[in-house]
Parts: C-alpha cells; structure tokens; sequence
C-alpha cells in the first residue's frame, strides 16, 4: 500500500507499523515513529495497522551538537 | 535599569521593533541564559545573544578548542587551540559585547552538578554532542521547570524544538531514553556540515530570544526538522505523552542519571527513509 514516509510517499508491503520500518531497514530502536502525528510505542509497532494514505514520521536520534 | 546613549545607538534596531522596544529590551539586559556546550551550536548562539545584549550568559564547557573544531564552532579561531573553549569563547562574546556579563563554568555537565547549573538562569540552550547529556539537559530542565531550546545536527540533518517543562512535550515524550550504545557511530566518524552548527544554533538563539521577550509562538510541540541537502524544512507535530518516563503520569525517571555514551547519532548507514535524494 502506499503511505507517506516523512513527507514523502512510498509503497510498502505488510499491514502494520512494523513492516514498514523492516522494509525500509530501520531497526526499531533507531526511530521514535508516529502514525498521523500520534506517537506509537515501540511494543505496539507491530500491532499498530496501517491503512493506505496514513502518514508516518521516523525521527531518528539526532544527538550531536558540538 | 536606564541605557546609556550608546546602549540605546547599539540596540537601536531592536527598539525599534514594537514588539521589543525599550521595554523589551530590558527584559534582554535582565536576562540570564544558559549555554551547555561552547561548540557547534553553542558558537552562534553565544554570538547573537551577546550582540543581542543579553544580560547573563552561562557557558559550560570543559574541552580545549581542537582544530578540527574551527571547521564549524566559530567563535573560536585558529589562534585558540588548545585553549579552554570558554575562555576562547568569553573573549570574544566580550569584544563583541561588553555589557553582557559572561559566567564560566568549566566543567562537565553531570547529574552531580546539572540541578545547580541549571536552576540560576531563565532560559537553558542545548548544545552538546551526545544523547547522554541532551537526555540529562531535558531531566535537569524538566525538574528545574526551566524552559529548553533543544538542538542536534548531524551530517547533512538538524533539529531544533523547544521545551517548557509540564507544558509542552519534553525530549523523553518522543525518545523515551538514550538509544542503546551498540548500534551508534561516534559523533567523528558521522561527520557534520560545518555551516548545520549556525542554522540550527542560531535559531535556538531565536526561540530563546522570544521566551525572554514573551512574543509570537515558541517552537514548542513539535520538532522542526532541516535537511541542508534539499534544502528543505519540515515541522513534525508532537504531544506530551502520558507514558513519558520524566513529564507522563507514572514517572520512572524520578531523579538524574548520567548515561554512559557518547555518541552522537543513530541512523542507518543509507539514509533510506529520509527523503534525501534530489
């Protein structure tokens, strides 16, 4: 199905939040991940649906600074 | 306080915003800021709120100026290596400023010390380079009800988002902890873009500005995200989670904790899902 990936559209295979970070290769503990700006737990990434059209957000780490 | 007539010539262009005026900037002159970090984004943050004229501003840094700091930590220059960031970095706020009233802290910023540090300024500036000190920063900042401008740039990427403790969603909303220390490459090896430090540090400047002065609209529930390669902004909307382990209803992270790591990143090696092709 497609879903948008941080702004951008993409398709992907599976039904839940979880097949899209394995089809991207995102190891979950990489990613705080949101589904249409609502923040999933990372235990309910593979239970969490997903339907076409559904927006999500990997914010990854972003810790440097200095 | 009054200004003299040369305070007023050199913040003429502030009062002259309605929105600042005298008033204004007094609230500046008064205020006491906080930066952790005397680096990438705490270089240009320092410089524009001196010039700003802001009153006080803390620095805490316990590095030496390294040449391969120079490359985006502009507030020091190449005379400088080798000496203490802060007092490289005090120079010049004061050559710039004199009216700004420098407070060094030469240490590191630590669970031991963090409360202290934090709880005698108004406004607090991220701008370290690891996950165990940003998440330490936003504990400190949570338990001193300080307000935060949180800040991070790596490669190519950077992130600024602001944090009023009880009020808006904190670091822990969105990542919960530090992520785990075997998955991340060191801050040397992932590499930055010199001119990342000045973007994202100088609107942290910004956003700490306007908490001082009570104007317009913080950069407060959401992350506001610049990718320098598309040369693209995107806001990413976030809430305060009631499963935080700081700010949620049942906290688990009930007094400060120094995590060990240091790094500065945690991404995969292909940025895949980053929409950073052109």
């Amino acid at each position: 199905m497609v879903v948008e990936i941080n702004g951008k559209a993409e398709e992907i295979p599976g039904s839940v939040v979880l097949d899209a970070l394995n089809a991207k290769q995102i190891d979950p503990q990489m990613v705080a991940v949101e589904l249409n700006d609502t923040l999933i737990e990372r235990d309910h990434l593979g239970s969490t649906p997903l339907q076409p059209g559904d927006r999500l957000e990997f914010l990854f780490y972003m810790g440097g600074g200095r | 306080m009054n200004f003299t007539d040369e305070q007023i010539t050199r913040y003429s262009r502030h009062i002259l915003l309605p929105e600042v005026g005298g008033k204004g900037q007094k609230k500046i002159a008064q205020a006491r800021i906080l930066i952790v970090g005397a680096g990438g984004l705490g270089s240009p943050a320092a410089l524009y709120l001196a010039a700003a004229g802001v009153g006080t501003l803390g620095l805490i840094d316990n590095d030496v100026v390294d040449l391969s700091n120079l490359q985006r930590q502009v507030i020091h220059h190449t005379p400088d290596v080798g000496r203490p960031k802060v007092v490289s970095a005090k120079e010049k706020i004061q050559a710039l400023n004199p009216d700004v009233n420098v407070v060094l802290h030469e240490e590191r910023f630590m669970a031991a010390n963090a409360l202290n540090l934090v709880r005698d300024y108004s406004v607090v500036i991220d701008g370290v380079d690891n996950f165990s000190a940003k998440f330490l920063i936003n504990d400190a900042c949570y338990f001193a009800e300080k307000p935060l401008v949180h800040g991070g740039i790596l490669r190519f990427d950077g992130r600024v988002s602001t944090i009023i403790p009880k009020q808006s969603a904190c670091y822990r909303c969105v990542f919960n902890g530090p992520p785990p220390p075997g998955l991340v490459a060191s801050c040397q090896e992932a590499g930055v873009l010199g001119v990342l430090a000045g973007v994202i540090g100088t609107i942290q400047a910004t956003d700490a500005l306007k908490l001082i002065l009570g104007i317009g609209r913080p950069l407060t529930d959401r992350m506001l995200d610049f990718d320098a390669r598309n040369m693209r902004f995107r806001e990413i909307p976030v809430k305060r989670n009631p499963r935080c382990p700081l700010c949620g209803a049942h906290p688990t992270v009930t007094e400060l904790i120094d995590h060990e790591q240091a790094t500065c990143e945690l991404r995969p090696p292909v940025a895949a899902a980053h929409g950073n092709e052109p």
